[in-house]
């Protein structure tokens, strides 16, 4: 969700329980403008909120020009003083799966995962017990990157593809009409493409090269991943994921108002299958 | 040689510009008057940066050639959702509809309507709740409701989503004995339905005994356990939901141990539909809107929550008998508030139950499955072949009124999160608790105000992944023994010695004849 005029928008995500106190909207609203300056930023996000058990952490992303490619996550515990977090690497998400349990709100707290590794061959094998900490310092990290990649959404033609590759936000982008608001193949996956490569040329066709290359949420698995919900009858459009519960994106219908927030307790939701 | 020069220039600009003019063969429009359309678009709008949109503009004022600008039909009803909504929720606003001559003679009677305004503003410090318009909304669903029922008690109990819409439930209880007309229908129909299923049953056995005795399965199911009489455990209170605030409020059934019980074994994302079926294993005895009362008793019975001392058990009633747990208790009027630096202590010694505890059966008094055995009777055969069952334990759980406290870790997870709703003015700030078993419930408190409230899916929070019960193991087949076993195949030689030996047996019987008639002749 945009930085400027955040006061505004989070009322769009209200619906859904995700609101801020008064006091933190107006901590956000002075320590974001500094952050933004400080760090040399194109834009500021605010992402979300991770709820921890003893604390909470107040994400929020810095952008250059090119949205895709230049991303710095910021963390803060009371709105006001910010912490960068470290790069995910890909070992760094790998190793943060096996953590378990809700986030404590202490940034240096380290969960420990026990793990039963086999030492030698055949009947010389023994059971050795191999401990792994996480920081959460770096969990946190990891679930951000993961939840990005996963759940992060657009509308379609919010963002285009320049010839020289940059991802820049659309100037000429006039919202989604209703009737395509309405069908999940209008918003699409924020995140390098994967699904898309696969597709055949066929289906390749008929696509806006500067504007379809991202995967749209339509091949998705499992179907149904997704809520999409008219609020106010059509004035506002809500889609919620059912993977990672707490992440609500909103677009209003005919205007550049667009955005997404993630509330939750950072931790995918993993019985889906079950639920549908 | 100059005005050839020249002439050769505007040869050249005649020939461009007639070139520009040619008409496309597809799509008949030209360059030409193409680009003064767009340039003087641009002039007229002075857009920043255009040479960076110049492409969109020049799709767009390609794209506007194709769509129609005169509208047809006049006065066109525009029937978008938004406005159909709107139409439903302008009802709201309406005072009275002015069918009432009379303005308003509310005379100050204590109405059961909360001030659902103020509890959201100690809900927004905390960082809770809903926009402000939405509760303005449900405020007004809940007045309609009031006015249309006769009702005691009303409370804002929370919103569940769910995929396709969204649950507003309101928690209410009426007035007394107003209740009762409404039930007794209820429970009228619901017995001729059970009469009715009785006498087919019957008819269906005389049937049977007259054609063949099927056999008849040893197992007998355990007895249904009954469900809790309204005003009491489970189904104290009545909630009714809605799905937009102004759409009608719909109640719902009370809940059933049975439904309980099976709720605690499955996690389905609510739709928003209250008859769509619940498709899961186990399989649920109900709808939605059975599932979401579930739902609803379990989320209350584990989050609802007051300071110490708000409610207490009334006095002069004496303990009646041993084990049976109260469960009545009235606003106690001396209660002075608790200090907020009590209140957010992580003890968690200064917050109390307020709703009772469901024991494993799905009741909140234990109900004794065995007494009724008792009483029916049986065949004395059956009797013997039975072994009576042991006297079951009586299940317990913490009585009301029992401080959070004692409540269970979640895996080395504190179940609820003290916070104080400011860090900066913590002299005014609220106590405010978080459930981390219930993701979404939350509660305050302020002075002698305090209040609950649920936002979320409405499941239960586990650190593990839910694994669906195993399925029950195959039945058996019939035990494999002599009668169904399947023999070989005689030889011939076997066959031939069967032959050879039924044949002697023959003669030999034949001749035990003939000699019987020979003695009978002799006889003769």
């Amino acid at each position: 969700m945009d930085s400027e005029g955040l006061h505004l928008n989070i009322d769009y995500v209200g619906s859904s329980g995700v609101i801020l106190s008064p006091e933190q909207k107006a901590a956000l609203q002075t320590s974001l403008i500094i952050l933004k300056s400080e760090n040399k930023f194109h834009k500021v996000y605010f992402w979300g909120k991770i709820l921890g058990v003893k604390d909470d952490y107040f994400i929020a992303q810095g952008v250059s020009c090119d949205e895709m490619a230049e991303k710095k996550t910021l963390y803060s515990k009371d709105c006001v003083n910010w912490g960068l977090l470290p790069f995910a690497t890909k070992t760094m998400r790998d190793t943060s799966k096996l953590a378990k349990g809700r986030f404590t709100g202490d940034p240096s707290y380290e969960f420990e995962h026990t793990e039963m590794k086999k030492v030698g061959e055949g009947e010389d094998a023994t059971e050795e017990e191999e401990t792994i900490s996480i920081k959460e310092e770096d969990r946190l990290a990891s679930v951000i990157a993961d939840i990005d990649e996963d759940v992060r959404i657009v509308p379609r033609a919010a963002f285009v593809k320049s010839p020289t590759g940059e991802v820049i936000s659309n100037r000429s982008f006039e919202g989604l009409t209703v009737s395509e608001a309405a069908k999940l193949c209008s918003y699409m996956h924020f995140r390098e493409p994967i699904q898309l490569h696969e597709k055949t040329l066929l289906q390749r066709a008929d696509m806006d090269k500067a504007i379809d290359f991202l995967d749209t949420l339509e091949e998705d698995i499992p179907k149904g991943s997704w809520s999409l919900q008219f609020e106010r009858g059509s004035g506002l459009v809500s889609v919620r994921s059912l993977l990672w519960l707490g992440y609500v994106a909103y677009h209003v219908p005919g205007t550049k108002n667009y955005g997404s927030v993630y509330v939750g307790t950072g931790e995918k939701n993993m019985d889906l299958p079950f639920m549908l | 040689m100059e005005t050839e020069g020249t002439n050769a220039k505007d040869q050249q600009f005649i020939h461009a510009k007639s070139y520009l003019l040619k008409s496309s063969t597809s799509t008949g429009i030209n360059l030409y008057d193409h680009l003064s359309k767009v340039l003087t678009k641009i002039l007229d709008e002075r857009p920043e940066n255009v040479v960076d949109i110049f492409e969109d503009l020049s799709k767009d004022t390609k794209r506007s050639k194709f769509t129609s600008k005169v509208d047809t039909v006049q006065n066109k009803i525009d029937q978008s959702t938004e406005v159909a909504l709107a139409q439903v929720q302008r009802r709201l606003y309406s005072k009275g509809d002015g069918e009432e001559g009379e303005p308003e003679p509310e005379e100050e009677v204590e109405t059961p309507l909360p001030n659902i305004m103020e509890l959201c503003f100690y809900f927004e410090q905390a960082g809770i709740g809903l926009n402000r318009e939405e509760l303005i909304r449900i405020w007004l669903a809940l007045k309609n409701m009031v006015d249309s029922y006769p009702l005691q008690d009303v409370r804002f109990w929370g919103k569940i989503l769910g995929t396709e819409q969204n649950y507003y439930v309101a928690e209410v209880e009426y007035r007394e004995g107003e209740e009762e007309e409404e039930e007794e229908e209820e429970v009228e129909e619901h017995q001729e339905e059970e009469t009715a299923e009785k006498d087919a049953d019957e008819e269906g056995e005389e049937e049977e005994q007259e054609e063949d005795d099927t056999p008849k399965p040893d197992y007998k199911p355990p007895p249904e356990i009954p469900k809790e009489e309204n005003k009491t455990g489970a189904n104290k209170k009545i909630y009714f939901v809605c799905n937009d605030p102004g759409k009608p409020w719909q109640r719902l059934p009370a809940v059933t141990p049975a439904q309980i019980q099976a709720a605690r074994h499955i996690k389905k994302f609510f739709t928003g539909r209250l008859d769509s079926p619940v498709v899961s294993y186990p399989p649920f005895p109900g709808n939605e809107a059975n599932y979401l009362r579930a739902q609803i008793a379990r989320i209350s019975a584990g989050t609802h929550i007051s300071p110490l001392g708000y409610y207490s058990f009334e006095e002069d009633e004496e303990e009646e008998e041993e084990g049976d747990a109260r469960d009545n208790f009235q606003i106690n009027v001396d209660y002075e508030g608790t200090s907020v630096r009590e209140l957010v202590d992580p003890g968690l010694s200064s917050w109390v139950h307020h709703v009772q505890h469901i024991l494993p059966q799905g009741r909140c008094t234990w109900w004794n499955p065995v007494q009724k055995n008792e009483d029916e009777f049986e065949d004395e055969e059956e009797e013997e072949e039975r072994e009576e069952p042991d006297e079951p334990e009586p299940e317990v759980g913490p009585p009301l009124l029992t401080p959070l406290s004692e409540d269970h870790d979640i895996m080395n997870l504190p179940p609820w999160t003290p916070r104080l709703s400011s860090n900066l003015i913590p002299q005014y700030a609220i106590a405010v608790m978080h459930s981390n078993l219930w993701p979404g419930a939350h509660a305050f408190a302020s002075g002698r105000k305090f209040q609950n409230i649920y936002i979320g899916w409405g499941h239960k929070y586990s650190q593990d992944n839910y694994s669906p019960p195993q399925t029950a193991p195959v039945q058996e087949e019939f035990p494999s023994g002599q009668e169904i076993a399947e023999g070989e195949d005689p030889t011939v030689e076997e066959e031939n010695a069967l032959k050879n030996a039924q044949e002697e047996a023959m003669e030999a019987a034949e001749e035990a004849e003939e000699a019987d008639e020979d003695e009978d002749d002799d006889d003769n």
